[in-house]
């Protein structure tokens, strides 16, 4: 028997670092160097992600009275969570504004946010699922605007803010509706009531509106809005993180309700999606090709990729969830990749902002600059790059089940979504006249973490077996409710 | 050793690759790395013709080792006499290329060269993968070299010129293989498998559903059909000419589509193919007039060598689709030969662009006594382009025109025919201008050109001497193609697919008839 508290030993070392963070914060004086909070946060992130390893070589079970469950499932995201909060910290180390102020709290935010995140991938009961994606949104509300001397920070933030809360309040009003439907807020038992529900139309309505909660979140059209303002204003950083985690986390929820409480609803959900999917690629590729700014260009992008992962729950079985799990990771890879360069060489003043302003970087830094190819070459989805290999299983995933035509429609969509990442990649590598120096340094903590992303981009191209492994492993959790 | 040389050949750039990324970019040392690692592969891919069996049937240097195992892609790579002359090719431009940019390329020749290699390795890729995930793989990789040191080194890269040429060329390629890509997972759905043999005795088993599968071989034929590129779609070319640095204008059109088409498509789906035809074979006779009367009228060379290529390699997409023997193996071989000519044509004119800035022909006008060199070997080049006898040209020109005189419409063979004579007024016309237009030199652009240096004359001159090696003795090259030609119509054949007869000349008559 395995005690309650081993089933969320991530949560609560992430817990203990953030809280430890903000003491050590306001026991520095005002004006000492914050940069070692930043380490401080990173050794408590690595810590649980040590655990969330632990955690799965534990036999998979629940806790706290069936609200919270520890399986391959959980473990595979929490690792992957863990990994980017990491990268997203450690880029933040050296990229935030010299001389400002609440940076303790700024790291121990990005903790606490993952706290959520993390909860989020292994809660299996409603109420602790809401209360996780509020933990994880709140943080991320408060990161987004944390450049207040910009009007576009706290622009940012409200935004975000509103139309958030407005998405969580969609969330808990379907997980009341389910609840009146079925008088249960544990998933495994929703799916078990779900035949002997009260009311049809309560059960189809309680799983609509928490639909719009969750789609919102990973940014699927037609609740993608938010995304490109909250990116633009939003410390690159920062970006790094939200344009990644949350996501991930998202998806990792949308799988449990999907697979875990409504498999029954399979025939009616799946078209849903397929509307959804090819809606997200469409709308979200359509829009960034007309861009000029380069954050909002990849806000866009980011609703494509939804849009592409969404493609695989047109398979059949467990095969879309390990398709997804796996897109997951080589979309965080990529986008903390290519998040951090910019963050780089835009450097803290965000000199650079439109993608003209880009040009130059590969002569002012090889480095810099052949690594934002890597990245670009990735979300293009060319071989030999994690991008392609993720396109790759989320398409065939979708024909296995039949749907050539969703596969047909998501590839020319990346044939699209090709020429807006060229034009970003031929800015980078086109020579500019009259040199500039690069504003950002290269320092232990951006090196790590940009090698780690492009290392895990190459690696999952090359390599992708053992990743792959992993996500069918994780997938695997679902197969005994099917 | 045989059964690592394709390894070999795949690595050995890759390593030159990492030598330049990790070493200062001082001086010429990444243009010494590149070149000495390109001479090494050329010595590599020499491996290939020396120990090749030409009565052999299949696949020889075969590697077959498991990547992944779900999806199971395979590396799978081997040569037969189809690609065999093909790698020993790429293996041959590398060094040419590397001495075409020897001068051209001075900033960032880390970044040049580099990728450079890695377009090697790519290249060598399609041409030796059997396993069809794999090839996509190095298909798709082949792009991105091209594109990006066209917009880096490109001639005109103050308005942008450079970067749309190299964003139409990889539009053009990348999404004609979206397409490509939902075929090859409809394959893998239905017969679990990339391998190229196992797929080529599904598709002849006729297991798979038929309309299904001709919306597939339809897709291979276009994603090939934009890289060749064959008339329609051939709009990245001319701009690509004109933009992209020498090294990489000479590599980009030709080969890889044309063998594509003869391995993925001819060889894979001869039935579909066979139906394709009549309209393959009208697309490439109108090509051949096309390429030839639009390079008659240009001014710029650049833009000339661009439609005459076009023109050439309509001649190739002719032979390939006369489903004759003759045809196909004058088409392999053209491939090769355009390779060679036109590697030595881009080299010779980049020298004098470099100079001048400007690539219109009349702003050079009688260089021929002060580039005595250069004219030379630019004549022969220039000939064998055209089709003398005795060079490397007409051999291949003749092996198609008399496949498709006698195999599949005279009518048709007349037509292509004229592309012949109109490629000896263009290019005749083209040296006229530039180097013997009565001495007078308009502008600075003659007074300023340069004669070719040491090592641009050995290396044209080794061009030169290939050129006229093949056109004396075409045997000793055909022998290997013909090897595996005789398993492709054998097989075809065996499928009931003949040479396409196209007696009425009207394509849509015979395509009638195709398929009945």
């Amino acid at each position: 028997m395995t005690p309650d508290l081993f089933r969320i030993l991530p949560e609560v070392v992430l817990t203990l670092a953030g809280v430890l963070v903000m003491l050590a914060d306001s026991s520095l004086p005002q004006q000492a160097d914050r940069r070692p909070l930043g380490w401080l946060a990173a050794l408590g992130v690595t810590a649980a992600l040590g655990a969330s390893l632990w955690q799965g070589s534990l036999p998979s079970g629940t806790a706290f009275y069936g609200s919270v469950q520890t399986d391959a499932f959980s473990t595979f995201f929490h690792v992957l969570i863990c990994g980017i909060v990491l990268a997203a910290i450690l880029l933040s180390i050296d990229a935030l504004p010299e001389g400002q102020h609440h940076r303790g709290e700024y790291f121990a935010l990005m903790v606490f946010g993952a706290v959520g995140m993390c909860l989020l991938t292994s809660a299996v009961e409603l109420l602790v699922v809401f209360i996780a994606l509020e933990i994880s949104s709140i943080s991320t509300y408060v990161l987004a605007g944390y450049r207040k001397d910009t009007a576009k920070g706290p622009e940012s933030a409200m935004k975000y803010f509103l139309l958030g809360s407005f998405a969580t309040a969609f969330l808990l009003y379907g997980i009341a509706m389910i609840f009146g439907a079925t008088g249960t807020t544990k998933i495994p038992e929703i799916a078990a009531l779900l035949p002997a529900a009260r009311s049809h139309t309560l059960v189809l309505l309680a799983f609509a509106l928490m639909m719009v909660g969750v789609l919102f979140k990973v940014s699927a059209a037609p609740f993608h809005v938010w995304t490109p303002d909250v990116y633009e204003g939003a410390p690159t950083p920062v970006v790094a993180l939200m344009s990644t985690a949350p996501k991930v986390a998202a998806f990792a929820l949308l799988v449990r309700l999907l697979y875990g409480a409504f498999p029954l609803l399979h025939a009616l959900w799946m078209p849903l999606l397929w509307i959804v999917a090819v809606l997200s690629m469409t709308v979200g590729n359509l829009a960034a090709l007309r861009q000029q700014n380069a954050k909002r260009m990849l806000a866009y992008s980011s609703i494509a990729h939804a849009g592409y992962l969404l493609a695989a729950l047109a398979g059949s079985g467990t095969e879309p969830i390990a398709a997804i799990a796996f897109y997951t990771a080589a979309y965080a890879a990529m986008n903390v990749g290519i998040f951090g360069l910019m963050s780089l060489v835009a450097g803290t003043s965000e000199r650079r902002s439109t993608i003209a302003d880009y040009r130059g970087v590969l002569a002012e830094s090889p480095l810099a600059g052949g690594l934002m190819l890597l990245f670009l070459i990735s979300l293009i989805g060319i071989p030999f790059t994690g991008g392609f290999f993720a396109k790759f299983y989320s398409f065939s995933t979708a024909m296995q089940g039949g749907a050539t035509w969703l596969a047909l429609i998501g590839l020319l969509n990346s044939g699209i979504a090709a020429a807006y990442y060229l034009r970003f990649a031929m800015a980078v590598v086109q020579p500019k006249n009259g040199k500039t120096a690069p504003e950002g340094r290269w320092s232990v903590a951006t090196v790590v973490a940009i090698f780690a992303a492009g290392g895990t981009t190459l690696a999952l191209g090359i390599a992708p077996g053992w990743v792959l492994h992993m996500a069918s492993t994780a997938a695997q959790s679902f197969s005994l409710l099917h | 050793m045989d059964g690592m040389i394709l390894s070999l050949i795949l690595v050995v750039p890759l390593v030159g690759m990492g030598a330049i990324l990790l070493l200062p970019d001082r001086g010429k040392l990444s243009a010494w790395i590149a070149l000495l690692d390109s001479l090494l592969t050329f010595v590599c891919t020499l491996h290939l013709p020396a120990h090749f069996h030409t009565q052999q049937a299949g696949f020889q240097f075969e590697e077959n080792l498991p990547w992944l195992s779900r999806p199971a892609i395979h590396f799978h790579v081997g040569v037969d006499g189809l690609s065999l002359w093909l790698v020993v090719l790429v293996g041959l431009l590398a060094p040419v290329g590397v001495v075409a940019s020897w001068r051209a390329v001075q900033k960032n020749s880390k970044a040049f060269y580099a990728l450079y290699l890695l377009q090697q390795t790519a290249m060598v890729g399609v041409f030796v993968s059997l396993d069809l995930m794999l090839y996509y793989g190095f298909w798709e990789l082949s792009l991105i070299p091209i594109a990006v040191l066209t917009a880096m080194f490109g001639r005109n890269l103050g308005d942008g010129a450079a970067g749309k040429a190299a964003l139409r060329f990889f539009l053009y390629t990348f999404l004609a293989s979206a397409p490509l890509l939902v075929a090859l997972l409809w394959l893998y759905a239905r017969t679990g498998s990339f391998d190229y043999a196992t797929l080529q005795a599904a598709v002849a088993s006729g297991s798979l559903p038929g309309w299904q599968l001709g919306w597939v071989s339809v897709a291979f034929l276009i994603a090939f059909a934009v890289k060749v590129p064959v008339l329609g779609l051939h709009g990245w070319l001319p701009d690509l000419f004109s933009e992209a640095p020498v090294a990489i204008a000479m590599i980009a059109a030709g080969k890889l589509g044309l063998y594509s088409l003869i391995r993925f498509h001819v060889e894979l789906f001869p039935a579909m193919a066979h139906r394709a035809a009549p309209w393959m074979i009208a697309l490439a006779t109108i090509g051949i007039l096309y390429g030839a009367m639009l390079a008659l009228v240009q001014k710029e060379f650049w833009k000339l060598l661009a439609y005459a290529t076009i023109g050439s390699l309509s001649f190739c997409t002719l032979g390939i689709y006369g489903f004759t023997a003759a045809g196909m193996s004058g088409a392999v071989l053209q491939t090769v030969n355009e390779g060679v000519i036109g590697a030595a044509l881009f080299l010779m004119f980049g020298v004098l662009y470099e100079s001048a800035r400007t690539s219109r022909m009349a702003d050079f006008g009688g260089l021929a006594k002060q580039t005595p060199r250069l004219v030379t070997l630019f004549t022969i080049a220039g000939l064998a382009l055209i089709g003398l006898p005795l060079l490397n040209g007409f051999v291949g020109e003749f092996l198609v025109l008399s496949g498709t005189f006698a195999g599949v419409s005279r009518s048709w063979a007349a037509i292509a025919a004229l592309g012949v004579i109109l490629s000896a007024a263009y290019m005749l016309g083209a040296i006229q201008k530039i180097f013997l237009a009565d001495g007078q030199t308009n502008g600075h652009a003659g007074r300023v050109a340069r004669d070719l240096t040491g090592m641009e004359t050995v290396t044209v001159g080794v061009l030169a001497v290939l050129m006229l090696a093949i056109g004396v003795q075409p045997t000793v090259w055909t022998e290997a193609i013909e090897s595996a030609l005789q398993t492709v119509t054998h097989t075809m054949h065996a499928q009931g697919v003949s040479p396409v007869r196209m007696e009425s000349g009207t394509v849509i008559a015979s395509s009638m008839g195709g398929r009945q």
